[in-house]
């Protein structure tokens, strides 16, 4: 049997456009100080580190050993993980998998992203398949524009029901104090903002951040000496499908739909919407905040834009989702999937402060990347049997 | 001495390139050689689930089976997919802004089961709809590249 694992400590630097006032080590750092004094625990007290980012942002091929010195990683075993979007959400996943192991007792996981510098698409062009792939691929807002265009001509979806997801995330982040975007826009800005490729335009997308996130996962035995009323993880699953973008199903995310299915049989979920208590979605682009809830089982599909119009998504509504803001308010894209766990945790924890959801019970964050695969976390406050 | 209200510096870190030598493999290279000498379209199909794939590659990832019999497929296929580019970004094969608006189509070859991506000719935006049928324009002087497919164009 493995061990059961909590989150007991999270930190985040406060995400923005540039932080030309550190370097990439320097930001790791602030992330880790924030998560130990979260814990309040020491860096000597964690016997393990793993960190993650996407290596062509940087330019740097080894950052588990480069960033040694503000990871905390000094004579510790350091590792990195890095699967492209899904970066931050298979750390938290492999940290998981550390801790349960049995041979890991406080974990620091870490994930980071300076996407000030470099070209963002160019660079997320270069995960794709060299003699395939890169002639016409434009990054992650073309396949993105690929999915929206077969998920409207499938259900009949408009681009004033993406908008509402934009609206409720950027309302969101306007009461997160590390959001990046935290200016609340219109269903009529989303629609006038500058089309960059049909029928995406500016505001349905996110933003490229610079920031870190570091969350400590603890063992079932120190884990309530650590903090009162850690976040249990209740289960994790993945799926990654295809190699090349041609040969996507590009209908309802079937990644994380998959992923969903596993993850509920093995916790028990039946009613997602129900007994779910709050959700935070790598949900870079409007879109996804319809399509991939219907993936989630929280609907039919086709049916989520009746969903978000109603305000069911919304803080206050019965399954309030991204209460951080989100993706589409903040992506420093290594630490994002990672950030989702880290406010998913806040929200068992009862520390979300602005942002909390009264009462979390059960929380779930996912990760998304690369050619449409998926990661999923479920966790709950009450310590699993 | 502190280092507080000063200014910051930003290192750009040169013009050096670092180019790479991809190996294609078998299939990919007899793909390129049908495309560049006698206009063919070649596919694979799996044993085992009898998809056919496009490009032809040795395995089929969800059975997890070695593929050896090439099938032709196209020239004309259905668009499944779409968007038009029209925000410029850094071209990683050049470096250089790649020129926008153009047209991005999934299109699934007939006798093909995946999609294939390529570019679009987008002069009458209008009838660029999925499910709308697609042609493989071929290049008169071609090398053997993905770029010996001008693009594909709405039929009719």
């Amino acid at each position: 049997m493995p061990n059961r694992v909590a989150i007991v400590g999270t930190g985040q630097t406060h995400h923005c456009t540039r932080r030309l006032d550190v370097n990439g080590v320097e930001l790791i750092y602030e992330a880790v100080c924030r998560a130990l004094e979260d814990a309040e625990l020491k860096m000597k007290d964690i016997d393990g580190v793993i960190i993650g980012n996407m290596d062509h942002f940087e330019g740097i091929n080894y950052v588990d050993c480069w960033s040694i010195d503000g990871s905390g990683g000094f004579g510790k075993p350091t590792m990195k993980l890095t699967t492209g979007g899904t970066t931050g959400s298979t750390l938290a996943i492999g940290g998981y998998h550390m801790v349960a192991s049995g041979m890991f007792d406080k974990l620091m996981v870490i994930g980071w992203e300076k996407n000030s510098e470099s070209d963002t698409t160019g660079a997320i062009t270069t995960a794709f398949d060299p003699i395939w792939d890169r002639l016409v691929f434009a990054g992650a807002i073309s396949g993105l524009a690929v999915e929206a265009s077969v998920y409207m001509a499938t259900f009949g979806v408009t681009e004033r029901d993406a908008a509402r997801v934009t609206v409720r995330d950027r309302r969101h982040a306007c009461l997160n104090p590390y959001a990046h975007l935290r200016k609340e826009v219109t269903i009529e800005e989303v629609m006038n903002s500058p089309k960059l490729s049909d029928p995406l335009k500016l505001l349905d997308l996110c933003p490229r951040t610079d920031g870190a996130c570091a969350v400590i996962f603890a063992s079932e035995h120190v884990a309530e000496k650590i903090c009162p009323k850690p976040a249990w993880v209740l289960g994790t699953a993945n799926r990654h499908l295809y190699t090349y973008l041609g040969d996507a199903d590009l209908v309802n995310l079937p990644s994380l739909r998959r992923a969903a299915q596993e993850l509920y049989s093995k916790t028990g979920i039946r009613e997602p919407l129900k007994q779910i208590d709050v959700m935070e979605l790598y949900l870079p682009y409007s879109f996804a905040g319809l399509s991939w809830i219907e993936a989630l089982g929280l609907c039919k599909p086709g049916e989520a834009p009746r969903l978000l119009w109603d305000g069911v998504t919304d803080l206050g509504g019965e399954l309030p989702i991204n209460p951080s803001g989100g993706v589409i308010s903040c992506n420093p894209i290594g630490a994002t999937g990672l950030i989702r766990c880290a406010e998913a945790a806040l929200q068992i924890m009862g520390k979300a402060d602005k942002r909390q959801v009264p009462d979390v019970k059960i929380a779930l964050s996912t990760g998304f990347g690369g050619c449409f695969w998926s990661d999923i976390l479920l966790y709950g406050a009450k310590k699993p049997q | 001495m502190t280092a507080e209200n000063q200014e910051l510096l930003v290192m750009h870190s040169g013009e050096r390139e670092q180019p790479f030598r991809y190996a294609v493999g078998r299939y990919g290279s007899k793909f390129f050689m049908e495309l560049r000498d006698h206009k063919k379209i070649l596919g694979i199909r799996c044993p085992k689930c009898k998809k056919v794939y496009v490009p032809p590659r040795q395995v089929c990832g969800p059975c997890f089976e070695r593929m050896v019999d090439l099938v032709e497929v196209g020239p004309e296929g259905t668009l499944v997919g779409f968007t038009i580019l029209r925000f410029q970004f850094v071209d990683p094969e050049t470096g250089k802004p790649k020129p926008v608006p153009y047209g991005y189509g999934f299109i699934r070859f007939d006798g093909a089961d995946n999609a294939f991506q390529h570019f679009m000719e987008i002069r009458d935006e209008s009838k660029i709809r999925i499910g709308a049928r697609m042609r493989a324009v071929f290049n008169e002087e071609r090398k053997g590249t993905l770029a010996d497919i001008r693009h594909f164009e709405v039929i009719g």
